[in-house]
């Protein structure tokens, strides 16, 4: 692949638990607005297409793309949504900048979370109507098995999945958008609240509002747009089977698929070449489980490695220096938003307190959750 | 808009498949899928090992009443292990689902590709209407409890006041098209009907008629494209995509005059411009334009300026538009006569296309050779144009 893929503008409206003053479409526009100003351009109107990411039941809509186009200044232009993550819509707008049709490429995901008010009743309906639904048991008993399995199957222990969320909390503290920072102790994770068994409440990443709005663009027009161009440099993505019964719950085979597909792109051969990742943790096991999918950890080695400082931000190989969706919260469709952004602005060198010394490289991953086996990876490369 | 560079390959469609369209099927919706994508598969001689990437195109969850539809639908799609993605612009998704699988390889990024798009209407009780009634605006139109047929009787309205149509000129878009159906060994609601037993069928929503609206159906298509590389090896007859255009207006309907689809225009202009396409109506040769209602049809030639505004009519009253026609009209029988499953439908007229191109469309063949066609789907709040050409030759 010989085009080469900038993010040149980012913009956001900030995560927050509860939203009752602002609408989505108001959230939507005051991330637009952002990102087009970083992203320099003289008007909306230079950009030629527009990726949004939805799913109908989270808006309360049937159809949702129909209320995306206004808040994006993108009325009467080539728009369409799709179901995926924010990482599956910037996965997507590359492509389209690819394919020579484009230049300028938005993405936008929001979440509304606040307005959701049974969101685990709204999962149910996510799981196969014949054969899992009739149960009638909160979708939260998967994450429950998978975790028990993982646990299993790996010698991971709960010490090790309890410092997960003490780092990411803990990460979080130094990170603006956060809405859950905090310092907690391993010995407070294992004794809060049973939810799922073994998952417990503090394991659970919790919904906030927020959205957020990137602007990409081909090489021949992104240093004009932006000085510090962070390059999209592989885009992967795959699913497993979406039913609990035929699934591989022995590996996270979406992680090692999509990683395998970015790599390849990317031209590079392993995960050493990254200096910092992303990785999704909605629930504190699943960071875990998606550094040995990706490859990064030997299978039954990244909670030891969590537990010696590996992870941490002046560790080894430093995991979610953004505190992801445990400490900052977890944002639907827009959750990918969070990992990208603190890529973008640590390549940029615009992490403030929290800026990596050494930051060149690095790898988004983002998972749909519960029940999806869907997954994408970004592989991203700073401006110098 | 303008194209900015040449896209990384060519896409051509090797294959094709559907389902029959039915009110009611008694598959599940990974079956349906799962059907169309094995006759696709099967007509390009190729299996699941040969697809690089499943692109998925279904319209709202609430048919089937299944969040993330998408995620449920991946394996009958044959998504397993592979990278696999939804995409939808309501109605006119069918049409965008091939656009979005021509941009998997365009890109570069991918050889081969399998498209599918199901719907399955007739889970959703009494009737799929329900379902629409989530489309409209929260605050400020669903308390008024609208539906489709009301929202589409004001449009046909204002089209046919603006230009003076009478709603006998439309009718005789369901005789050809219901005709047309005949033919098609897939379709749900062919028939012989003149233009009399169309005007005086029930009046729906004034001045929509039973017999110019498209039913609620179930069904599945699907097609497979390859780049130019593998398409010359997988089939003699590549059907090339020559052009791809779509385009989304604003979420207020309210606010636009109704009697023209400008976004449809823009759709069709950035396809005519991919395919170098200056004279439309000279240069497409068959026309699967959306028609989900009889003025649909008409409303949607002009807008993808295959007939100059109000005078669309005079295509099928004059038999233009007829299979036999100087510029045949949805052969296929369109969705007023094969049905209308939402995303599948619009799928269906690019198989069409993909039939006709290759002269395979047996009794429905139109003759001399034609050479390129379009298909076109619409959907959302009259809102959103998706646009294809297709060529059977480079």
């Amino acid at each position: 692949m010989s085009d080469k893929v900038a993010i040149v503008g980012v913009g956001i409206s900030r995560p927050q638990k509860e939203t009752p003053d602002i609408s989505y479409k108001e959230m939507v526009y005051e991330a637009a607005v952002s990102s087009y100003n970083d992203a320099a351009l003289a008007s909306h109107r230079d950009i030629d297409g527009f990726v949004t990411c939805a799913e109908d039941f989270l808006e309360g809509t049937s159809i949702f793309d129909e209320y995306t186009p206004d808040q994006l200044g993108a009325v009467q232009k080539p728009v369409h949504t799709i179901c995926g993550d924010f990482l599956h819509g910037l996965a997507i707008a590359t492509m389209k900048i690819k394919t020579g049709l484009m230049d300028i490429v938005a993405v936008e995901a929001h979440s509304k979370a606040s307005n959701i008010k049974t969101y685990y009743h709204i999962v149910n309906y996510a799981l196969d109507p014949v054969w899992n639904r009739p149960l009638n048991v909160n979708p939260y008993y998967v994450a429950g098995l998978e975790m028990r399995y993982f646990m299993n199957n790996t010698n991971t222990s709960e010490e090790e999945i309890a410092q997960v969320v003490v780092k990411n909390k803990k990460n979080a503290l130094h990170n603006d958008l956060n809405c859950f920072g905090a310092s907690v102790s391993r010995k407070e994770v294992l004794k809060s609240q049973t939810t799922f068994s073994p998952l417990r409440e503090l394991h659970m990443s919790k919904h906030v509002d927020g959205a957020f709005v990137f602007v990409l663009a081909h090489e021949s027009v992104a240093k004009k747009l932006q000085k510090n161009p962070v390059w999209i440099t592989g885009c992967g993505w795959s699913s497993d089977s979406p039913t609990l019964e035929t699934r591989n719950w022995d590996e996270c085979e979406y992680a090692k698929r999509s990683t395998y597909m970015a790599l390849k792109q990317a031209g590079l051969k392993n995960l050493n070449q990254f200096d910092f990742f992303e990785i999704d943790d909605t629930f504190a096991y699943k960071e875990l489980q998606h550094l040995e999918g990706i490859g990064l950890y030997e299978k039954g080695s990244a909670g030891k490695a969590c537990l010696n400082g590996d992870l941490n931000t002046d560790g080894k190989t430093p995991v979610n220096i953004s505190g992801g969706t445990l400490g900052v919260g977890a944002l639907l469709e827009a959750s990918g938003g969070i990992r990208a952004l603190e890529i973008v602005k640590q390549l940029r060198g615009d992490s403030g307190k929290r800026q990596l010394q050494k930051a060149k490289r690095a790898l988004a991953l983002s998972w749909r959750g519960i029940p999806t086996t869907s997954g994408v990876v970004l592989t991203f490369e700073g401006p110098k | 808009m303008t194209i900015k560079r040449k896209p990384q390959s060519h896409v051509a469609v090797v294959g094709a498949g559907m389902t029959k369209f039915l009110r009611r099927a008694l598959e599940t919706p990974k079956e349906l899928a799962f059907e169309a994508a094995q006759a696709a598969l099967e007509s390009a001689n190729m299996t699941l090992d040969d697809i690089d990437c499943v692109i998925h195109g279904t319209a709202p969850d609430a048919f089937d009443g299944v969040h993330m539809k998408g995620e449920y639908l991946s394996d009958g799609s044959g998504g397993w292990n592979k990278p696999y993605i939804r995409c939808y612009v309501g109605g006119g998704t069918g049409v965008f689902a091939p656009i979005h699988g021509w941009l998997h390889i365009a890109s570069g990024m991918f050889e081969t590709a399998l498209v599918v798009c199901e719907e399955k209407m007739s889970s959703c009780l009494p009737h799929p209407q329900g379902a629409f009634l989530t489309i409209f605006d929260n605050f400020i139109e669903r308390p008024l409890k609208p539906n489709l047929l009301w929202i589409f009787a004001m449009e046909m309205n204002r089209y046919m006041n603006t230009y003076g149509i009478s709603v006998r000129d439309i009718a005789h878009v369901s005789v050809k098209n219901k005709a047309n159906a005949l033919l098609h060994p897939a379709a749900q609601l062919g028939a012989e009907l003149t233009v009399d037993e169309v005007v005086n069928s029930p009046i729906m929503a004034w001045p929509v008629h039973r017999l110019m609206v498209s039913p609620p159906s179930d069904g599945a298509c699907a097609v497979v494209l390859a780049n130019e590389k593998r398409a010359k090896k997988i089939t003699k007859k590549p059907v090339w995509i020559s052009g791809v255009g779509w385009n989304l207006d604003t979420s207020y309907w309210t606010n636009r005059d109704l009697a023209y689809p400008q976004y449809v225009e823009k759709a069709a202009r950035m396809a005519y411009e991919m395919a170098g396409i200056r004279e439309p109506k000279k240069e497409i040769n068959i026309v699967e334009p959306y028609d989900p209602f009889a003025y649909k049809e008409l409303h949607h030639l002009e807008g993808l300026l295959l007939a100059d505004r109000g005078k669309a009519c005079e295509l099928a009253i004059d038999g233009i538009s007829a299979r036999t026609g100087n510029m045949p009209v949805c052969p296929s029988g369109g969705l007023l006569g094969v049905g209308n499953p939402i995303a599948a439908a619009g799928l269906m007229k690019v198989c069409e296309l993909f039939w006709q191109l290759r002269e395979e469309a047996g009794p429905r063949q139109v003759p001399g050779k034609p050479e390129t066609g379009l298909a076109q789907a619409w959907g959302d709040l009259m809102q959103v144009g998706t646009v294809i050409i297709m060529r059977n030759k480079k």
